[in-house]
């Protein structure tokens, strides 16, 4: 296909531009996987380049180094130690012992056990004594696994440490060849209000993500290729459980209806789930959009009534309006009794219930979220539409253009360029909304075709729902939820990469400042 | 070419316009009237839906006929008028909750209160400093890995956080931070990720000039005295909001507070407590009522404090968004 360029295109009509965009952009999808594959190996390179250069470094600084640098290799913080940098010296060294220590007593012996996640499982004793079995426990998976991990990070803090505490040599050296200052402990400390203040203000936060966030997604990276339940045990893990590489993926991903049936109800689920987040998203979007030009009109009072009126969804706790709601829309709830009382609706007529028909629950469920989102949109689309420059409007007022042509050759454009990375944070969230699915329907009406050996499957089921179903289910199939949670990364992040690239408004951060 | 046309049209037209203008600008007025009115009545209407399931719980939580739904379906005002629901909330070991020890449910309301509170307080303590140094740093603050760590949690956020779940248990239980002694365990768990959510924060002191901070260094002043003598007294707003966001937080998490507390209503929080009360099984009418008592009394100081700070929250949330 040919491409056109400035006037060309323009010659189009408005039709032809459509289909001409609309080709390109699925002509450009094999061009852009190229492109991924050149990033990533791009950034394999540099990384090797990296690593490469910092042997060489590491050889290098051992090769020109005098003594107290070169024993610097083995006892950390030598050389800073004997350069008069005893502060550093001494935080190098302790961190060393600390790590030693560590790995001989615990560490080594966790990351041993980490191929097998333990062979000695629980065993009943007869205990002489009182006369009845006892339980003695030996290995325990879960523990072996987590204190693995945690040891594997150990160990890589101790490298990036190690080597940071030769760089440091290095330079110590340097400078006191070259009769520079070196930095005492007290403007070491100093620093960390000054040129290194960067560090003392992200160590907590990082250090919170890194033990909180990091190492349970790891971890749990790592359930979903083991076969980690908590059946029979109380969510309490004294059962082994061991590595199945990527059975769970397979069983999740080849499409097989009936038997385990995960297969189905991920597709279903994941299908929902899609279609949800979309509706979902763009109804609030466009909806939020329109009540905050009608409040924002030139004319209309008591702005700050109706706009609190609306803000009050944000204010009350999700679960107390969700709740209630929910029972409005139940089959004895006001709604329906109304409803029927005015004979607009059958006896057998549900929204929400069991018996629903599953179009109607979808579709109730969107309407209602309209009702929780729409406030959120508002305020943010008001604060978007008094930024817009007042001139553009009189000078499309002066052209004879209508309010119609104004928001859409005006407003529109201007939002979605403005608001374009909202969408995209708003899609991921809404397809994460749990809140919403648990509390109005918990995913009834039930789907029978996709409920099976993962329990049951709703219609209005998200997959984050069913995660939360299957954790809590009878079963608790952790290994799968970790699955479904990996699944949902993955979904998550080709959705997002794809509408980046996409996107007009890819801003520089700097632009603002 | 189309364009040019176009504005030939209307220089040769514009005569005639000018003197129809005292004409047409009425007809704008009266169609502008009419808009208006459709306008007030859609607005109307919103408020009507927006405000009814609230108004609901309101008037539910004074109803004390247990059989109200069979005397008047269909009503939303209560057949009798009392305050029984509040009373019965408050009163764990009163006759009203009777029916709900045979069903092994524990109430304790007052407890709940005191534990949501606590937690709330803490959190917005806590979260407010981790999130404004982590906003601040990324934010005014150029160093080495910075652009990695703010990608690494973007990543970090695309996995939901649901999945966390079972193993910050696991951990919190090994620390013997769950059930009764929930509530160091939760503030711990919010407070320890709260980082991730910087971005809003962010967004904020991108948009104070960079040329303050350079003036003060200038003159010689650390980095850490421009963000305290500097940048934070004009943040008052973005302090504000977080504070606010940070409060609000806790008194809505069920999911993971119901998690860590483990059917000990003693580590309960609000949410988990009267989500407990009516999606048990019991089929007892009056729960509604009581949740409905219990829903009143936790939005009533929640919405007001909202309400009182709304300009706050407004200016966060669209700052945030309009940077992305």
């Amino acid at each position: 296909m040919e491409k056109y360029v400035g006037l060309e295109f323009l010659k189009l009509n408005r039709f032809q531009r459509f289909l001409y965009k609309f080709t390109h952009f699925f002509l450009g999808i094999p061009n852009w996987f190229k492109n991924l594959g050149l990033a990533i190996w791009h950034l394999i390179k540099k990384i090797g380049l990296a690593i490469k250069n910092e042997v060489l470094d590491l050889i290098d600084t051992f090769r020109k180094g005098d003594w107290k640098t070169r024993v610097s290799y083995v006892v950390m913080g030598f050389g800073n130690l004997f350069r008069g940098q005893i502060g550093r010296g001494i935080l190098f060294l302790a961190f060393e012992a600390l790590f030693l220590f560590y790995m001989i007593f615990w560490g080594g012996s966790w990351i041993g056990q980490m191929s097998t996640l333990g062979t000695q499982g629980p065993e009943e004793v007869y205990d002489t004594v009182y006369d009845t079995y006892t339980t003695i426990y030996h290995d325990n998976s879960f523990k072996i696994l987590l204190y693995s991990v945690l040891s594997l990070f150990f160990i890589i803090a101790f490298i990036y440490t190690w080597r940071l505490n030769i760089k440091q040599a290095k330079i110590a050296q340097q400078l006191a060849l070259e009769g520079k200052h070196l930095r005492t402990s007290k403007e070491d400390i100093r620093s960390f209000a000054d040129d290194q203040f960067h560090k003392t203000m992200l160590a907590l936060p990082t250090i919170g993500i890194l033990v909180f966030t990091v190492l349970p997604i790891i971890f749990m990276i790592l359930v979903s290729f083991t076969n980690y339940s908590g059946a029979n045990n109380n969510g309490y893990s004294n059962r082994l459980f061991t590595w199945v590489g990527w059975t769970n993926f397979q069983e999740i991903l080849t499409w097989q209806v009936g038997g385990t049936a995960y297969s189905a109800a991920f597709g279903e689920i994941l299908g929902w789930t899609l279609m949800w987040a979309f509706l979902a998203t763009f109804s609030n979007y466009f909806l939020g959009m329109l009540v905050a030009i009608m409040i924002n009109k030139k004319g209309i009072k008591l702005k700050k009534v109706w706009r609190t009126i609306l803000v009050l969804t944000i204010a009350i706790p999700q679960f107390i309006s969700l709740l209630y709601v929910s029972r409005m829309f139940a089959d004895n709830g006001i709604i329906l009794t109304w409803l029927r009382q005015l004979g607009l609706a059958s006896g057998s007529f549900s929204f929400i219930g069991t018996n629903a028909n599953p179009w109607v629950a979808r579709f109730t469920v969107v309407v209602i979220n309209i009702w929780i989102g729409i406030p959120y949109l508002m305020l943010i689309a008001t604060g978007i539409l008094m930024n817009i420059p007042v001139d553009l409007y009189e000078s499309a007022k002066i052209d004879g253009a209508n309010s119609w042509q104004q928001y859409t050759k005006i407003t529109l454009p201007y939002m979605l360029f403005i608001t374009g990375p909202y969408l995209l944070t708003s899609f991921i969230g809404n397809m994460n909304n749990f809140n919403v699915i648990f509390l109005l329907t918990g995913g009834r009406p039930d789907n029978p075709a996709a409920s099976g050996a993962s329990g049951t499957v709703g219609y209005t089921d998200l997959l984050i729902t069913w995660l939360y179903k299957i954790t809590m289910g009878a079963n608790s199939e952790y290994y799968m939820a970790s699955v479904i949670g990996v699944l949902v990364f993955v979904v998550v992040a080709v959705i997002s990469l794809v509408v980046y690239n996409l996107m007009p408004s890819n801003k520089n951060e700097e632009d603002f400042q | 070419m189309n364009a040019e046309k176009e504005t030939l049209v209307v220089a040769e037209s514009s005569p005639t316009l000018i003197t129809l203008a005292p004409k047409k600008h009425m007809g704008m007025r009266t169609k502008n009237g009419i808009g208006s009115t459709v306008i007030y009545v859609i607005l109307v209407l919103m408020s009507v839906i927006w405000l009814f399931p609230f108004v609901c719980i309101f008037l539910q939580s004074f109803e004390i006929n247990r059989n109200s739904e069979l005397i008047n379906p269909g009503s939303i005002f209560p057949v009798q008028w009392g305050w029984d629901n509040y009373k019965n909330l408050f009163d764990p070991n009163g006759e009203f909750f009777k029916d709900f020890y045979v069903m092994n449910l524990d109430i304790n309301f007052n407890r709940w209160l005191l534990n949501t509170f606590i937690v709330s307080l803490a959190t917005a303590a806590l979260q407010t400093v981790i999130v404004l140094c982590m906003s601040y740093t990324l934010s005014r603050l150029r160093f080495k890995g910075r652009k990695f760590l703010m990608k690494f949690m973007l990543i970090l956020g695309m996995f939901p956080g649901m999945l966390t779940m079972i193993i910050l248990y696991r951990v919190l239980a090994d620390l013997g931070l769950t059930q009764q002694n929930s509530i160091p365990g939760l503030i711990l768990v919010y407070v320890a990720s709260s980082g991730m959510g910087y971005y809003i924060s962010k967004g904020f002191f991108d948009t104070i000039p960079k040329s303050l901070d350079e003036a003060a260094r200038v003159d010689g002043a650390t980095r850490a005295q421009v963000l305290f003598k500097v940048i934070l007294p004009l943040s008052k707003p973005i302090v504000i909001y977080t504070i606010l966001t940070a409060f609000m937080g806790p008194w809505g998490d069920f999911v993971f507070a119901a998690y860590v507390a483990f059917n000990n209503k003693d580590g309960m929080n609000v949410a988990v407590g009267l989500q407990n009360l009516v999606s048990g099984t019991t089929n007892i009418v009056d729960k509604y009522r009581v949740f409905c008592a219990g829903g009143v009394i936790i939005a009533i100081p929640i919405t007001l404090l909202f309400l009182l700070l709304q300009k706050y929250y407004v200016e966060g949330v669209t700052g945030g968004a309009v940077k992305g």
